[in-house]
């Protein structure tokens, strides 16, 4: 296996990992551990949110770039890092 | 095929002349002849004459609905305005938003653009253009096919931390924040608050060996695998973790024999020299992605015949060339250069037990080999350096003479494991043994200023970055002790024990450069670490109305009255 393969199976594997998802730059889900639904339904929000994080960081000073987005909620956390084509995005139950 | 038509022709004029002449009378008769006749080719006089070749090639015509001899562009008059109207040009929908960033974009790819043509216009041949344009063609195609899910792996990466730091939430908060209160009621005693624990399940029977702080990143750290057990010997392994991600290692790397010991160098933080069991030495390169080392000794490069001890990076020497010593229990101590990809060795000094020569008859002189085991170079005065042996002696020995030892020690009873100078004051050295003991020197004395007795044999010892007068040391029975002289001289204001199981030995210790952390390693294959307490961070006080000093003059100030109260009671006894 890949490295990259490795590392996004450690990551399922973590403690409190609920769900990962690779979509890619046009809002597709390219790979997940979550129901389709679900899975589409994360993509789509998250995606748009992702674009309008960027925007705004880069509208302040376009030197700039968005490394990760993190959601806090009540029930968990939504992580997501942008890359040039894809967006990796985690769904974490930080406290059992 | 040009004579043969005049020739039919003329035989068909001679046929139909015949004719004539015989039945002028039938028409019937000329009518069937000249039907029969019919099948001669008649060539028109302007034809084209072409060759077999050309009259064989095709050319493919494309049959389509749009009639070819229409005009294209239809201008059409209308009498009534007096105006023209055409077809409107093919257009398409294109929506975009013009940002600050996007424009910023555009201009940056502008430039990569010009600097591209420049290279171009400087490397200019028209076939390589052209193969390169393939290659190109090639490669986008290929790209666009694959899935290509390895282009994820620096979010994958930074998404890894980020499930650790939740994970590990509160150790972070602990790391950064978290000063313990009751150090105020303590007196003068500290504590080692736990953080995190570092352990990889390929490393898991595997002693820690050797531990390295990088000096560039200050959260990453290299840990040397190996075995001490001169019965069990297997592979070795060389991690690299980062605080950031306690659960996996940054890089791995595996050798077939044990790993004793390592050194990051200052200036290149991504070249790690390493020490093996076997007596080779090695150099990997954190920039390349290869599992082998980028250098590797041989019993040919003159690789040492025992285990090597210690390594350590030099100052490049006067042909900028990399070079690093190491120290071996075969009793030489030897530089290695790295010149032109090669491992070139060059012995420095033999280590000879003095006062072994026994008296043979014929005047054979004996010497026998001491074995080093644990050696460091001065900060300031660059050829000198400590060498302690197993036999507990400690040799100050200068780079430039490779017979004579400039003095020598006789520090332990028993073989000495380690051997480190004062980080600020440039006489001050320290050494360990498995005889229990941590000795604090002078150089220029021969007996030791502070000797501290630990029940136990001890493993490590290191000078803390930040002051003079503190150190730690780690013993056997699992405990680390933390000392500091300008509040005790005479016990250690930390004593604890770090390592959950009995019967773990705890084998090296390392101060972390910036932060007030320790990474403790045993013989388990397991790292911990640990945060120090205020107490055993203390600076001087700054006395009401005084500046406060900071600086190393002051840490030397400091050891040097520590000194001189320890050298008077000695000349008074």
């Amino acid at each position: 296996m890949t490295e990259v393969e490795e590392t996004l199976k450690r990551i399922q594997s973590h403690k409190g990992v609920i769900g990962t998802m690779v979509v890619n730059a046009e809002g597709i889900p390219i790979r997940t551990t979550l129901d389709n639904s679900t899975t589409v339904q994360y993509a789509g929000l998250l995606h748009q949110l992702t674009i309008k994080a960027k925007s705004t960081i880069r509208d302040i000073d376009p030197q700039n770039d968005l490394t990760f987005l993190r959601i806090r909620s009540k029930k968990h956390e939504i992580m997501v890092a942008p890359d040039k084509e894809y967006l990796l995005i985690v769904i974490q139950n930080p406290c059992e | 095929m040009a004579p043969k038509p005049p020739h039919k022709q003329s035989v068909s004029m001679g046929r139909g002349a015949r004719k004539r002449d015989d039945d002028s009378g039938t028409e019937v008769g000329e009518g069937t002849d000249e039907w029969t006749q019919s099948k001669a080719t008649v060539r028109p006089p302007d034809q084209l004459d072409l060759t077999d070749a050309e009259l064989k090639e095709e050319f493919t015509r494309i049959l389509t609905a749009n009639n070819p001899h229409a005009p294209q562009n239809i201008v059409r008059y209308s009498f009534k305005d007096r105006e023209c109207q055409m077809e409107p040009p093919p257009r398409t929908n294109f929506s975009a938003t013009a940002n600050q960033w996007e424009i910023y974009d555009a201009y940056v790819e502008e430039l990569k653009k010009q600097e591209k043509t420049k290279e171009k216009e400087k490397t200019k041949t028209p076939v390589a253009k052209k193969t390169g344009k393939m290659a190109m063609r090639k490669l986008t195609s290929m790209e666009s096919q694959s899935d290509d899910i390895t282009k994820v792996s620096q979010a994958a990466k930074i998404v890894e931390r980020m499930v650790n730091q939740n994970t590990y939430d509160d150790v972070a908060q602990d790391f950064k924040y978290y000063e313990d209160a009751a150090d105020e009621y303590r007196d003068q005693e500290g504590t080692l608050l736990p953080l995190w624990k570092f352990q990889n399940d390929k490393a898991k029977r595997l002693a820690v060996t050797a531990l390295c702080w990088n000096p560039k990143y200050n959260d990453l750290f290299a840990v040397g695998h190996g075995s001490y057990d001169f019965m069990k010997q297997s592979r070795g392994m060389l991690l690299l973790y980062s605080l950031k991600n306690p659960s996996f290692p940054e890089y791995i790397f595996s050798s077939e024999s044990g790993i004793m010991c390592l050194d990051i160098h200052v200036d290149h933080p991504y070249l790690v020299a390493v020490g093996h069991y076997d007596g080779n030495v090695a150099i990997y390169n954190l920039k390349k992605p290869q599992a082998q080392p980028s250098f590797r000794s041989s019993p040919k490069s003159g690789k040492h015949t025992d285990p090597v001890w210690q390594v350590k990076w030099q100052k490049d020497d006067m042909d900028h060339n990399l070079n690093f010593f190491s120290v071996s229990s075969d009793g030489r101590i030897v530089s290695w250069t790295l010149v032109k990809s090669e491992l070139v060795h060059t012995d420095v000094i033999k280590l000879k037990v003095e006062g072994s020569t026994t008296d043979v008859p014929e005047g054979l002189q004996l010497h026998t080999v001491g074995c080093g085991t644990a050696f460091d170079f001065h900060k300031e005065i660059d050829y000198m350096f400590l060498v302690g042996t197993e036999e507990g002696k400690i040799y100050k020995c200068s780079k430039s003479y490779s017979s004579q030892f400039l003095d020598t020690y006789d520090a332990h009873n028993m073989a000495v494991d380690a051997v480190t100078w004062n980080p600020y004051h440039t006489k001050v050295f320290m050494s360990c043994s498995s005889d229990w003991t941590v000795k604090i020197w002078d150089h220029t004395i021969k007996t030791p200023m502070f000797i501290y007795d630990l029940n136990s044999a001890v493993g490590d010892v290191a000078w803390a970055p930040y002051s003079s007068t503190v150190f730690a040391a780690v013993t056997t029975d699992g405990k680390v002790h933390v000392f500091d002289l300008a509040i005790n001289k005479y016990e250690a204001i930390c004593n604890q024990p770090v390592v959950a199981r009995k019967k773990t030995k705890i084998t090296h210790v390392e101060f972390n450069p910036i932060y007030p952390i320790i990474i403790v390693g045993d013989d388990r294959g397991h790292i911990t670490c640990l945060k120090l307490s205020p107490n055993l961070r203390k600076m001087p006080k700054e006395k009401k109305g005084q500046e406060v000093q900071k600086g190393p003059a002051v840490e030397i100030a400091k050891l040097d009255k520590l000194l001189n109260l320890v050298r008077e009671v000695k000349i008074k006894t």
